[in-house]
């Protein structure tokens, strides 16, 4: 019981992350319509940036908003600088051109900062702490998923009733259409992208002590945060919420589920060499699944 | 009569001839290959600092030459180590090769230096494949074969009476050899066994199955930054209160306890060498290695230090004759070196028959963590499940 219960929280917690890397992808692909290979890219510039700052200021929670600013003024400067020119061309030239960001940002970051940056919990939440029904879970890993949950709904009171909401939705839902009504294009796709770079920055500050901050730490994640688009409907917040929650849970629960379920059937030594490796394709095989139910996605943008 | 005679003068000219052929070297060369960037560069790092204190310290020489050590990075790519091997055999010559880190580079670029008859020392890469069916005159491992510490863990766990054991390694050779080895001496039951992917850098689910099955100590073979990550996680996730957690020696060494820190404290591994064993020439070995370095020495870098003694051993027992390759080999089968580890003598495939202990992590006396050993081995004269698949020649 208390192992669902861990693996539900574990799952509740990946999910969460992938949904802050997922909701700035999902937003930049359906408002501006490009792919941007080198989103995890930005989440790696995210806790670099914090694993600098924190020595600096002595203080997890003031290299946090640092390293959120940091990345915000990093997409700024990409997006003027070369993403901008990509918006009119095919997505074969900007998966080839965001492909090479992602080489030039893990130089960049090798040069800068070395290839790894130790960074760790605060003192006071690195330990577990006692839940309900016996069970010992990791504090980090609880304020992760407060902190999911808190920007979950914050975007989703952002995206559904302010003003800027109603135009990132109007952008996303017919993009000629929104312009011909008078809104400012260029600044508006300015302002998703740093967004979406200042939600990738806060998933890498909360990871970076769970697991490590080094060079390349952006690709591993990329793949899952996509599939969590592809899921939820490209261009849908809630889309990608509900498409991260499934593959986190799935993840979670298929690695531990998976080999226990098999250990019934087959001998031990069978069992653990299979169960791991239908794990890894267990995402796939719900991607696929979904796509097979619903082509647009689960939760789709109206209007397409 | 003058029959005899032209024997005689024929007879004192090829003396002559065979004296000038067998002339000793007037120096050593050393081809030294080894991971030197990226995030695994500490290991190469260390073996190479090890290497070069030794030389050093011999005024740079081995076995009385004067010793040349060409170092190259492999960066951690096995076709790149192929390149350098080739390069330090072919164009430059090398009496000796020796320095990679990792077993999948060793065994892509080993083939340049035994199919060219140059020996290779090898300071860590061990694999049992090695040990066994494809053993080699040429290759000597002067570490320990890759499944001794998982052996030598399981002993300990019968030492405990630990009655169940829960194990974790990745998901590929290495791991599934590393979880052989600790069943093959382990008398217990097994709590679970799982095989987690390779790289994987969050441990959450694994954790949770480690809390549900209640196994009094857990065995994790997770090299690298995957076994600081699941430490790290280990102790945060509070299991570390009452399950024990045993270790292989290089996952508990001074580069992982740097990075990890107070959690560390405590923790049981095994491992042929550790800094406070009291012979003297481990006593001078961690002394100069601080004094050069500024820093502990891990068990890469006395590896790296012990290969060159034996190198230098070896060199010192031909007088120099280093193209009488046979003579060399048996003077390194011979391997009369001070090891800094203590008893050390190869088996019949040139592998090493040592002793292995289980050492704590305890404070330095200076605000620092440090490994000591326990100070009767756990595993004695320990040499390897394979040597009777090695058919080699003397």
């Amino acid at each position: 019981m208390t192992l669902f219960l861990e693996q539900g929280l574990n799952g509740l917690q990946y999910g969460l992350m992938l949904f802050l890397l997922a909701a700035g992808l999902t937003i930049v692909f359906g408002v501006m319509d490009l792919i941007n290979l080198a989103h995890g890219s930005l989440y790696m510039v995210g806790a670099f940036v914090a694993a600098w700052l924190v020595p600096i200021t002595g203080s997890f929670w003031l290299a946090l908003p640092g390293a959120v600013i940091v990345t915000a003024l990093v997409a700024v400067v990409l997006e003027l600088g070369l993403l901008r020119s990509l918006y009119a061309r095919d997505h074969l030239s900007q998966v080839l051109a965001t492909f090479a960001l992602i080489l030039v940002l893990n130089d960049a970051m090798k040069m800068v900062f070395g290839s790894d940056l130790p960074l760790s919990a605060p003192e006071a939440l690195a330990g577990p702490v006692a839940l309900p029904l016996g069970l010992q879970y990791p504090a980090w890993r609880l304020l992760i998923i407060a902190v999911g949950l808190l920007l979950a709904l914050l975007l989703y009171l952002l995206v559904e009733k302010t003003r800027v909401g109603a135009l990132v939705r109007a952008g996303a839902s017919n993009r000629r259409m929104s312009s011909a009504m008078g809104v400012n294009v260029p600044r508006l796709f300015t302002a998703v992208f740093a967004f979406g770079a200042a939600l990738c920055a806060v998933a890498g500050c909360l990871l970076g002590p769970l697991l490590a901050v080094q060079v390349g730490m952006g690709e591993n994640i990329l793949i899952p945060a996509f599939m969590v688009v592809v899921i939820g409907g490209v261009g849908s917040i809630r889309g990608a919420l509900l498409g991260a929650l499934l593959v986190g849970v799935v993840d979670t629960l298929g690695r531990t589920l998976l080999q226990r379920g098999l250990h019934i059937w087959l001998p031990p030594q069978w069992s653990s060499a299979a169960g791991p490796a239908l794990a890894s394709v267990a995402m796939y095989l719900l991607m696929a699944g979904i796509l097979l139910w619903r082509p647009q996605g689960l939760w789709p943008v109206r209007g397409r | 009569m003058g029959d005899v005679r032209w024997k005689v003068v024929a007879a004192g000219l090829f003396g002559l001839a065979a004296a000038g052929l067998a002339q000793a070297a007037d120096r050593v060369k050393v081809g030294f290959v080894s991971t030197l960037s990226g995030p695994n560069a500490a290991l190469g790092v260390d073996i190479r600092d090890g290497f070069n204190l030794a030389v050093k310290l011999h005024g740079g020489k081995l076995g009385g030459l004067p010793a040349e050590v060409l170092v190259a990075d492999d960066q951690f790519k096995p076709d790149t180590g192929r390149q350098l091997f080739e390069r330090y055999v072919k164009r430059d010559k090398v009496d000796f090769m020796t320095g990679v880190v990792f077993s999948n580079i060793m065994l892509a670029a080993l083939p340049e230096a035994v199919d060219n008859n140059v020996l290779y020392i090898s300071p860590n890469a061990a694999p049992s494949s090695m040990a066994g069916k494809d053993c080699n005159p040429l290759f000597f491992a002067a570490s320990w074969p890759n499944d001794a510490y998982h052996e030598a863990a399981g002993a300990f766990a019968n030492q405990r009476s630990l009655k169940n054991v829960f194990l974790l390694a990745p998901n590929y050779q290495a791991g599934k050899d590393s979880l052989a080895g600790f069943k093959r001496t382990f008398k217990g039951d097994i709590a679970g066994e799982v095989y987690s992917q390779l790289g994987q850098l969050d441990y959450a689910a694994e954790l949770a199955q480690i809390r549900a099955a209640r196994p009094q100590a857990v065995y994790v073979f997770l090299p690298g930054g995957m076994g600081i990550n699941f430490i790290k996680q280990f102790v945060g996730s509070g299991l570390s209160k009452d399950t024990m957690l045993l270790l292989p020696g290089f996952s508990a060494d001074q580069d992982i306890i740097s990075a990890i820190g107070a959690p560390m404290a405590g923790l049981f591994n095994t491992a042929h060498w550790s800094p406070d064993m009291d012979n003297a020439a481990n006593r001078k070995f961690v002394a100069e290695f601080q004094k050069e370095y500024k820093r502990l020495p891990t068990l890469y870098a006395s590896q790296g230090y012990d290969t060159a003694l034996l190198i230098d051993a070896a060199v010192r027992d031909v007088k120099g004759r280093l193209e009488d390759r046979q003579a060399v080999r048996n003077a390194l089968r011979a391997a009369r070196f001070e090891s800094v580890r203590g008893a050390f003598k190869f088996n019949t495939n040139q592998y090493p028959i040592q002793d292995y202990y289980v050492r704590t992590i305890g404070s330095d006396g200076k605000g620092g963590l440090v490994n000591k050993s326990f100070s009767e081995p756990i595993l004695r004269n320990h040499g390897d499940a394979y040597v009777q698949q090695c058919k080699m020649a003397k």
